[in-house]
């Protein structure tokens, strides 16, 4: 479904030091990985170049053989309504009911009014907020919120699934539970890269690790 | 997309654009009075010059001038001279006044009556009152009194048309102040639409971040920016057309009154078809004209950044 290579990718920020250095990976169609790391080491980073919020100062990162790295604006739009973005900050509309919400993506992609309903409902439903559809993100709770935005994400269905810290504000029961809410996903085909710093959570889902240190891939380190 | 769908899309965002007008109500009321005015001024101008239009028309058939004859000429004689210039081209129509019929006429003139009691005979001439041909141009008439007072028995040849020909030429200047005004203000509904719309992208700056996160084409984040405009311009409109309503109703009675002292048959007209579909039109292309102008230079400055 969607396979992702990066290819000797280098990131220097603008007016900033370098956040990745020469990283190289794979990742198979179908496939679960976790990318770890401490705080800098340049996860959000690799999820920016998935995301094309960023393009690469070297290397090629390369979707379905594709490198849309390289990807003419106008091509953009259509690249990103196939990913499921989970963001660090959530970037919820504070203004709009969290049905409203999680609907946006259907909306850009003109999905009719009745299958909008149905799958929003089936979205929220999976993130146990249901009962909220009404609420806006200002009356949710943190993790709520993070929930919230994990709907959004996986409404559209997306083929590719990226999440940055999509846990960081759950207790470890309700982070349990998202991440076997991925699971499922990642079973019915979606290729998903999840960054966590959480390494208890990682370690016991058993699932492969992409270890960032200082924006270098290094060897995960063998579990205690 | 199915075209149901696609329909559905847009009514969508056309309502979506008119609730956003009434969660303002107040800056949106200015904005559509503002836009109401600019467009209410060219329109209302324009009326006039149509109006004084039709007054001239009206004065055209009131282009009589008079031909008085020689004293010597006698009744048999004006007559046939009345009916040698009946055949002639760019006259309309000769209508002989005799010297008795004058004097008659002056007799019902209080004062007078007196004045012409008191003289031997009647001294007043025969006279001819030609209407020139609707098509003459104020120069034809003038050339047509030229040739008059060269023919035998004729006396004297008063024309006054200058008047006529600096009404015509005033209301041609109208109509070019109008036409610049119109130009003017409607650049102003322009401007006043493309900013009021950069205020609403800069406030929705967020939520244009986040939409092109999740995919959304520029064309779906400009659109409902674009039915704002619209709306704008098409409520500036109805203002518009209400204001100039407004003082078309106010303005009948004075100036029936006015047209009636100059005895013309001449009537204020109202609001036609032509004018409303005019000023509705103008709006909505002022309106979306600015909107396009907005969204074009501002929504692509809006990048996600995460
Ligand atoms: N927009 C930016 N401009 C300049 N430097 C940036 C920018 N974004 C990130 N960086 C820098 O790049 C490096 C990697 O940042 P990144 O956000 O990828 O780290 P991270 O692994 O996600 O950290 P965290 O766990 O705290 O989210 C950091 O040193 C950071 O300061
Ligand atoms: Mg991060």
């Amino acid at each position: 479904m969607a396979a992702i290579r990066f290819d000797a990718v280098s990131k220097r920020y603008e007016g900033g030091r370098d956040a990745l250095t020469d990283v190289t990976f794979e990742l198979a169609s179908g496939e679960l990985a976790f990318l770890t790391g401490r705080s800098g080491a340049g996860k959000s980073t690799v999820l920016k170049l998935l995301g094309l919020i960023e393009r690469p100062t070297r290397g090629a990162v390369i979707v379905d053989g594709r490198n849309v790295s390289r990807l003419p604006a106008r091509d953009i739009p259509a690249y990103r309504q196939q990913v499921g973005m989970v963001f660090q900050d959530n970037k919820l509309l504070p203004d709009r009911t969290a049905y409203e919400n999680v609907a946006l993506p259907l909306i850009i992609t003109g999905t009719g009014e009745r299958e909008i309903g149905r799958r929003v409902r089936a979205a929220l439903d999976q993130v146990g907020l249901l009962d909220r559809e009404r609420q806006r993100p200002p009356a949710l709770s943190a993790g709520e919120q993070q929930r919230l935005g994990i709907a959004r994400a996986i409404v559209a269905r997306p083929r590719l699934l990226i999440a940055d810290e999509p846990t960081g504000n759950l207790d470890p029961e309700l982070s349990l539970e998202i991440m076997t809410l991925f699971r499922r996903l990642n079973e019915v085909g979606v290729t998903m890269l999840i960054a966590s710093h959480d390494l208890p959570l990682v370690e016991r889902l058993r699932a492969r690790r992409i270890a960032l240190a200082d924006g270098r891939l290094v060897p995960v380190p063998e579990a205690a | 997309m199915k075209l149901g769908a696609w329909l559905t899309r847009h009514a969508q965002n056309a309502l979506g654009s008119l609730g956003t007008l009434s969660r303002n109500p107040v800056a949106s009321a200015l904005t559509i009075a503002v836009i109401g005015i600019a467009l209410a001024l060219p329109a209302a101008l324009n009326l006039l010059v149509q109006q004084g239009r039709l007054l001239t028309g009206d004065v055209e058939a009131t282009r009589d001038f008079s031909v008085y004859l020689a004293p010597g000429v006698d009744v048999e004689r004006a007559a046939g001279l009345a009916a040698t210039l009946r055949q002639r081209e760019g006259i309309a129509r000769v209508r002989l006044v005799t010297a008795d019929d004058a004097a008659a006429g002056l007799r019902e003139e209080p004062g007078f009556a007196e004045a012409l009691a008191t003289l031997p005979a009647n001294p007043l001439p025969h006279t001819l009152v030609v209407r020139p041909a609707p098509a003459a141009t104020a120069a034809e008439v003038e050339d047509l009194a030229t040739e008059l007072r060269g023919e035998p028995g004729v006396d004297l040849v008063r024309v006054d048309t200058g008047w006529l020909e600096r009404l015509t030429a005033i209301l041609d200047l109208v109509r070019r102040v109008v036409l610049a005004a119109g130009a003017l203000l409607g650049l102003t509904v322009l401007f006043v639409v493309g900013n009021t719309i950069r205020l609403d992208i800069q406030n929705r700056a967020q939520e244009i971040e986040v939409a092109k996160l999740l995919g959304a084409t520029d064309a779906f984040v400009r659109r409902p920016f674009l039915y704002l405009g619209f709306w704008y311009g098409l409520a500036g409109g109805v203002v518009a057309l209400l204001l100039i309503g407004i003082t078309l109703a106010a303005m009948a009675g004075p100036v029936a009154r006015l047209l009636a002292l100059y005895g013309t048959g001449a009537r204020l007209g109202g609001l036609g078809l032509g004018t409303v579909a005019g000023v509705l039109l103008s709006g909505i292309t002022a309106g979306w004209g600015g909107a396009w102008l907005a969204v074009g230079r501002h929504i692509s400055a809006i990048q996600p950044k995460v």
